[in-house]
């Protein structure tokens, strides 16, 4: 190659790119504004190492508007933990949502169809385990705190990025070190570093080559807003693991919740069918029929309980029930299919995954959005302190910092949740001994279940 | 034929003759360094006049070594190439004067702490310090001798607005440029220079002479110590090659001490030495106690004006030649320091 370097001047437009002259060059561009990308572009912008950088967030909806807080609740909501809401916090959209609306609970308990074994997580201090929250108000408080830092922040609605520009390896020497990105529109642009958080089918990371490891589950999951059929505290999760598939009831407020049920697609595409009344019989009885006992397993699981007792007397977990559910609420009934995705590498020179574009989840663990806000966490803490000591934002030094950090994490609990779905969704018995007995002694075992509940936080 | 310019120039290279030394590398950076003695050369002529002349032919760079600094100015930039280590010493360097100069000020600019500061990079090479510090904020002035570095540093600056309004870069060395910027740096930087200039007193009285009064002067350096010959060059140029060969001559590394006397003895009061010490298997540096291998100072100009000059002019002649002695006998200097 010719030593370019030698003869011109620096090069402004190249004859890849004409008009590369007058693209606006931004420091970081997040490709994708749901929950993940709009909290990771509030979180940069309300950093105080990027006060002067310029931040850039492309989303393809338009944008919401929302005159006030609508009366009746929102079908898809999520299950925050304290990690995230701490997140969320740093940045003041946690206040906006503690205006709103929102459900803490304290206690959550998962227990098997086919058995008597239950384990049943609580924190015996008094804080709270996890928060339900719309996702439409976690939306609207991003939203607001974005509106805060727009001298920093530029959101552009209705865009979609179709085409990417990768920049070469330092020695070529004529080309843009930077990310250049094509909107739908035709416009260009270019930055030091794009972060994708489009979501699972992230077009971000296929146009990087970025090898995903994806299959889909054989199951849809029916979301739906329940009314009890009595007001009560409601601030218990409650998750039973069916044959078919886990159904679980999140408190939304006394006298409402939120149900999430995965199960087979034909299932699914038949309740969410099936008329109002049809349908909470069933949801009741899903929580409240032990037709899938079995004599053996019942055996079984009370031997080892009965050993579990003999060895610590004082801890007594009696199965609870949950709230019977009277009428669900019109049109709040839909449904959506499950998968697990992993990206093999969540960065690239000047290219960073996060959220469900880089992992996704079954929802049986709620750890999903978790998992996404914690990718902000650290990619945030990251960035800020390689912007602190003047580094390039694009720079691999810390880009695979993050990644080292975040996949460590996020491996571990893809996996986990991958095996319990497989363990629970059969009915062999060995398989229900197997998961009964571990079930009543990891419920037996405190630290084990503090370790757990530090994990998922 | 640069070899004849050696031995009239610096006697103490004979040791340096050997066959290996001569690698493209070495011819690359004996000729930049060559340059720098050179300026330095004409400049004790001018102050000095009675000091020995050494003949210093000019620099015609020859046109097969232009291909290269041309082959090596272009891995300034490549994070995991030859530079790695340098691009991975930004970690500790930049928050060392980040820092230090960050306690000079009441109150500093978010996002940008180092605005309103000047700072000189003397030996910017292709910028890797440069534009961090061009990033937080500085205006930053690198200078380097060697014109390929400089055409680098340009050309990858040259993409950044932000970076291209805050630093501009000269190929010249210090000497040239002491008259024209007297008492106007917040800061000079030289990092990995020292030990490559044949004459660090005059050195470090630029620095003096460019600095305000309370600015700050960083240097990072290597340590003349055994086990800087034996880490130093012996694992890092010969066998694993972290460096590249021929870049180091243990006769110039620079004890801290020696640098201290020098800095106090002219106007610049020490405030910080670290030891700095790289893994070469994770390739990230560490701050450590222990200064023999690399480190790092900060020294603050404490003094309005110059020592004086008559003095310095009457134990000139002995002290260049005191400097041309130790070069001779690398042992004698470790003799006279004990």
């Amino acid at each position: 190659a010719a030593p370019a370097a030698a003869g011109r001047g620096p090069l402004l437009s190249c004859r890849r790119w004409s008009g590369a002259k007058a693209d606006t060059l931004y420091d970081v561009v997040v490709s994708g504004g749901g929950l993940v990308g709009t909290a990771m572009a509030c979180a940069l912008g309300h950093d105080i190492h990027f006060s002067d950088k310029k931040i850039l967030l492309l989303e393809a909806g338009p944008k919401k508007v929302w005159e006030k807080l609508p009366e009746t609740y929102s079908n898809r909501v999520s299950s925050i933990s304290p990690g995230s809401a701490t997140l969320l916090s740093s940045f003041g959209a946690w206040d906006h949502i503690c205006n709103m609306r929102y459900r803490a609970f304290r206690r959550m308990q998962v227990w098997d169809a086919c058995s008597e074994a239950l384990i049943m997580f609580d924190k015996d201090n008094l804080d709270d385990m996890g928060y339900i929250v719309e996702n439409d108000v976690i939306m609207r408080a991003l939203t607001k705190q974005l509106e805060a830092v727009s001298d920093r922040v530029t959101v552009l609605y209705r865009s979609r990025a179709v085409g990417y520009t990768w920049p070469y390896p330092f020695t070529m020497a004529d080309s843009s070190p930077w990310v250049h990105i094509t909107l739908g529109d035709g416009s260009t642009l270019q930055t030091k570093l794009l972060i994708g958080a489009d979501g699972h089918n992230s077009g971000v990371r296929q146009a990087a080559g970025i090898q995903n490891v994806s299959w889909s589950y054989d199951q849809s999951a029916v979301v739906a807003t329940l009314h009890l059929s009595e007001a009560t505290e409601n601030n218990v999760a409650w998750q039973r693991f069916l044959p078919s598939g886990p159904i679980a009831l999140l408190p939304l407020s006394d006298t409402l919740s939120s149900l999430v049920w995965s199960t087979s697609h034909e299932h699914a595409a038949e309740l969410v069918g099936m008329d109002e009344e049809k349908f909470v019989d069933t949801v009741n009885s899903a929580f409240w029929s032990d037709a899938n006992h079995t004599d053996l397993i019942d055996a079984a699981g009370s031997l080892l309980q009965s050993a579990v007792a003999f060895l610590k007397p004082t801890k007594v977990s009696a199965r609870q029930m949950p709230p019977s559910v009277a009428r669900v609420d019109a049109k709040s009934r839909v449904l959506f299919p499950l998968g697990l995705g992993h990206a093999a590498e969540y960065v690239r020179p000047r290219l960073a995954l996060i959220g469900d574009a880089a992992h996704r989840v079954h929802p049986l663990a709620g750890q999903g959005v978790n998992m996404g806000f914690g990718d902000v966490s650290s990619l945030v803490r990251h960035l800020s302190a390689a912007a602190f000591n003047g580094k390039d934002l694009g720079s691999m030094s810390h880009l695979t910092g993050y990644e080292t950090d975040r996949q460590r994490h996020n491996t571990a609990l893809l996996a986990a949740t991958d095996l319990l779905k497989r363990l629970y969704s059969t009915r062999a018995a060995p398989l229900v001994l197997l998961r009964t007995w571990g079930l009543q002694a990891t419920n037996a075992v405190s630290p084990l279940k503090e370790q757990i509940i530090a994990f998922a936080s | 034929m640069s070899f004849s310019i050696y031995s009239e120039n610096q006697f103490s290279w004979t040791p340096q003759t050997n066959p290996w030394v001569f690698s493209e590398y070495s011819m690359m950076w004996f000729k930049s360094y060559r340059i720098t003695f050179a300026c330095l050369s004409r400049m004790k002529i001018y102050r000095y006049p009675w000091t020995r002349l050494y003949g210093t032919s000019q620099t015609t760079v020859d046109s097969s070594e232009i291909k290269t600094f041309v082959a090596l100015a272009h891995r300034w930039w490549d994070e995991q190439g030859v530079y790695a280590p340098l691009h991975s010493m930004n970690d500790l360097r930049v928050p060392f004067i980040r820092d230090n100069l960050l306690k000079t000020v009441a109150h500093h600019q978010p996002g940008k702490p180092l605005s309103g500061m000047k700072i000189l990079d003397v030996g910017c090479g292709g910028g890797l310090l440069t534009e961090p510090l061009g990033r937080l904020g500085a205006s930053v002035i690198g200078i380097d001798p060697v014109d390929e570095n400089i055409k680098t540093a340009q050309h990858h600056k040259s993409f950044d607005p932000v970076l291209e309004k805050r630093i501009e870069y000269r190929a010249c060395s210090l000497e040239e440029i002491v008259e024209e910027t007297a008492e106007t740096f917040d800061a000079v930087v030289a990092s990995e220079v020292i030990e490559h200039v044949i004459d660090l007193e005059t050195f470090i009285q630029c620095c003096y002479q460019v600095l305000k009064f309370g600015g700050s002067l960083f240097i990072t350096t290597v340590n003349k110590t055994q086990l800087s010959y034996a880490l130093g060059i012996v694992f890092s140029e010969q066998i694993a090659g972290i460096v590249p060969k021929g870049t180091h001559t243990w006769e110039k590394f620079v004890s801290p001490e020696k640098l201290e006397s020098i800095l106090e003895s002219n106007g610049l009061s020490v405030h910080t030495v670290a030891g700095m010490l790289y893994n070469p298997f994770s390739g990230y540096w560490h701050w450590s106690e222990n200064t023999s291998l690399n480190y790092a100072a900060h020294a603050v100009k404490s003094m309005r004006q110059e020592p004086p000059v008559p003095a310095g002019f009457v134990f000139t002649g002995k002290t260049e030649e005191l400097h041309d002695k130790d070069s001779i006998n690398p042992g004698v200097q470790e003799e006279l320091k004990k």
